[in-house]
């Protein structure tokens, strides 16, 4: 199949906007690098995204958990700050209190523009977009809120927005981009824990910066989501992580679910032409 | 899994926003009216006019009902008429979109014929091409779920289009055994190889899934599908003596209808319990 030859389902992807028809001067593939370990684990970017994309509150209730009272990324909340507050033995060279030591990561989480992304590959309408930015967009007015992009999704970003009855993500500040601008959330973000720009210098930068904390000593630190040829062909936003990543409430291997979507077609054929046969042989033999 | 493997124990995927009993209902009735379409043409090509007339009225029925039942989902009908925008092979609900929409037509056309006896030649044709397409009405739906991030769903691609084909058909095969009793023989043929198909599938089903195979096993979902597999049993086997018992021939056509309708709600149940429990999604990403 000529999808799967030229990876357009699943595999490395040097051009996303390219391969989805944009013109070859179309602006270069931007992305979110997430260095978690630096995160202080204010919220800027959660309150900067809400103000800038107009986004209602998800209700005043407390988990319970940690420092967190959002929970999880959803259809009002395109940045998450997660607070993993583990008690363990881990050694903080600081003077201790007796009994367990606390530590705390702190990651923002947020949509992870896939290079396959699951949510636009199966969106009926044409709603999810890819756009000249190599970013994943939700076109409000084209969306007809059929949900389906919400169990596709590997990571669990997108859902329904309950007031508009449409589906909801991150939009990488789209109109923002457009103007030259930063997103809020890396522009607010005080300890450049979030940067933004051009995926292959974010890549690059993160390779630098991984190497840094490994000769620290920090051999716990570790790169999410910037492999090219991981399940979902690299993310366009991705992280540097300090523990395995489903701590953070991430997926470890997450794969693109049309990757199997030939196979899946070829089941389903195999299975009404049984289906077509079988019918067809209880016809067979004496008429009553 | 501990609770530090995952965050906070919260799930990493979103589970489907798709509605009970809409979702469920939309599956049953999709496979039914493809199934009984496809018997009403080889009844109509062997010269069974009685079961041939049940068949379309079937179809027309289940074809109707099942995008009213998407229509519901969705919220407006337009919505459905929305998702014939565009034609998108990676998304299964669009073609399904497409499946559905000249199928539904063709069956309304070619029962509305039946019912009032006007332009017979051309409802003859529509309900010949509406049997050719039907086979894939009958597993579509299969794909249309598999193709998602839902551990329960995507693990188990390959056997639940013929769990879905083998259902749509023992269901058609009780719908033509109850309104057309004089001509049932095929259709008694039918409820019988469509239960055993579908028996076998689901017991390869819940053997090849692994670790998700557990949401099959426990909760709504194993209640529902052990149900659903006492309901097939029972059928089949009041089918094998239809031939001669008039109670027995009503007994299998409900049972094996309820069969259908309880299958396809356990799986789905089943595929929104493995979303909910982030052990579905990390531990198989894990070891793979």
């Amino acid at each position: 199949m000529s999808f799967v030859a030229r990876n357009r389902l699943s595999g490395p992807l040097a051009d996303p906007a390219g391969d989805a028809g944009y013109p070859p001067d179309h602006p270069e593939r931007v992305g979110f690098f997430t260095d978690t370990s630096v995160c202080i684990g204010c919220k800027a970017c959660e309150v900067a995204c809400k103000e800038w994309n107009l986004l209602p509150e998800d209700g005043m209730d407390l988990t319970g958990m940690s420092y967190d009272n959002t929970g999880a990324l959803g259809a009002t909340t395109w940045r998450h700050v997660a607070f993993v507050e583990q008690e363990s033995t881990v050694d903080l060279g600081m003077p201790g209190m007796g009994g367990d030591q606390v530590r705390w990561l702190m990651s923002s989480d947020v949509c992870k523009h896939c290079t396959h992304a699951a949510c636009l590959d199966v969106c009926p309408t044409g709603a999810l977009i890819r756009t000249e930015h190599g970013t994943v967009l939700v076109q409000d007015d084209v969306c007809n809120g059929c949900g389906y992009c919400v169990p596709a999704c590997p990571y669990g970003v997108i859902d329904i927005r309950p007031d508009t009855g449409g589906a909801a993500k991150c939009t990488m500040c789209h109109d923002r981009l457009g103007a030259g601008l930063m997103p809020a959330c890396a522009t607010a973000c005080p300890t450049e824990s979030i940067q933004y720009g051009p995926l292959d210098e974010l890549r690059e930068r993160a390779a630098l910066r991984v190497s840094e904390l490994h000769e620290q000593g920090i051999t716990d630190a570790r790169l999410y989501g910037q492999d090219p040829a991981d399940g979902v062909g690299g993310a366009g936003a991705f992280f540097l992580l300090l523990d395995e990543p489903e701590v953070y409430g991430l997926p470890p291997d997450p794969v693109v679910t049309t990757r199997d979507l030939p196979s899946m077609w070829r089941h389903a054929a195999g299975a009404a032409l049984t289906a077509a046969a079988v019918i067809a042989g209880c016809f067979l033999g004496r008429k009553r | 899994m501990t609770a530090a493997e995952s965050y906070y124990g919260r799930p990493v995927l979103k589970p489907p926003v798709w509605k009970v009993p809409d979702v469920p209902l939309y599956l049953y009735l999709g496979g039914l009216a493809g199934a009984s379409s496809t018997m009403a043409l080889l009844a109509d090509l062997t010269g069974r006019d009685r079961l041939a007339g049940a068949g379309r009225l079937a179809a027309a029925v289940g074809a109707t009902a099942s995008v009213g039942a998407l229509v519901h989902d969705l919220g407006r009908p337009t919505r459905f008429l929305n998702m014939l925008r565009v034609f998108k092979p990676t998304s299964p609900l669009s073609v399904g979109s497409w499946i559905l929409a000249p199928f539904s037509a063709l069956s309304g056309a070619a029962a509305a014929s039946e019912l009032t006896g006007r332009l017979p030649g051309a409802g003859r044709a529509a309900a010949a091409i509406a049997g050719a397409i039907a086979p894939a009405m009958t597993t579509y739906t299969a794909v249309l779920l598999a193709d998602t991030a839902v551990p329960g769903w995507h693990a188990v691609y390959r056997e639940l289009p013929f769990v879905f084909a083998g259902s749509a058909v023992s269901s058609a095969g009780a719908v033509g055994m109850l309104a057309a009793p004089e001509e049932s023989a095929p259709a008694r043929r039918m409820a019988i190889a469509g239960s055993v198909l579908e028996l076998v599938a689901a017991r390869r089903m819940h053997r090849g899934a692994g670790l998700v195979g557990e949401v099959y096993q426990q909760g709504r979902a194993s209640a529902v599908l052990r149900a659903a597999r006492t309901l097939t049993c029972l059928g089949l086997g009041a089918a094998v003596l239809a031939g001669r018992s008039r109670t027995a021939r009503v007994a299998s056509g409900l049972c094996l209808n309820a069969a259908a309708a309880a299958t396809r709600y356990g799986i789905f149940e089943a595929g929104r319990a493995s979303a909910r429990d982030p052990r579905y999604t990390v531990m198989p990403q894990r070891t793979s």
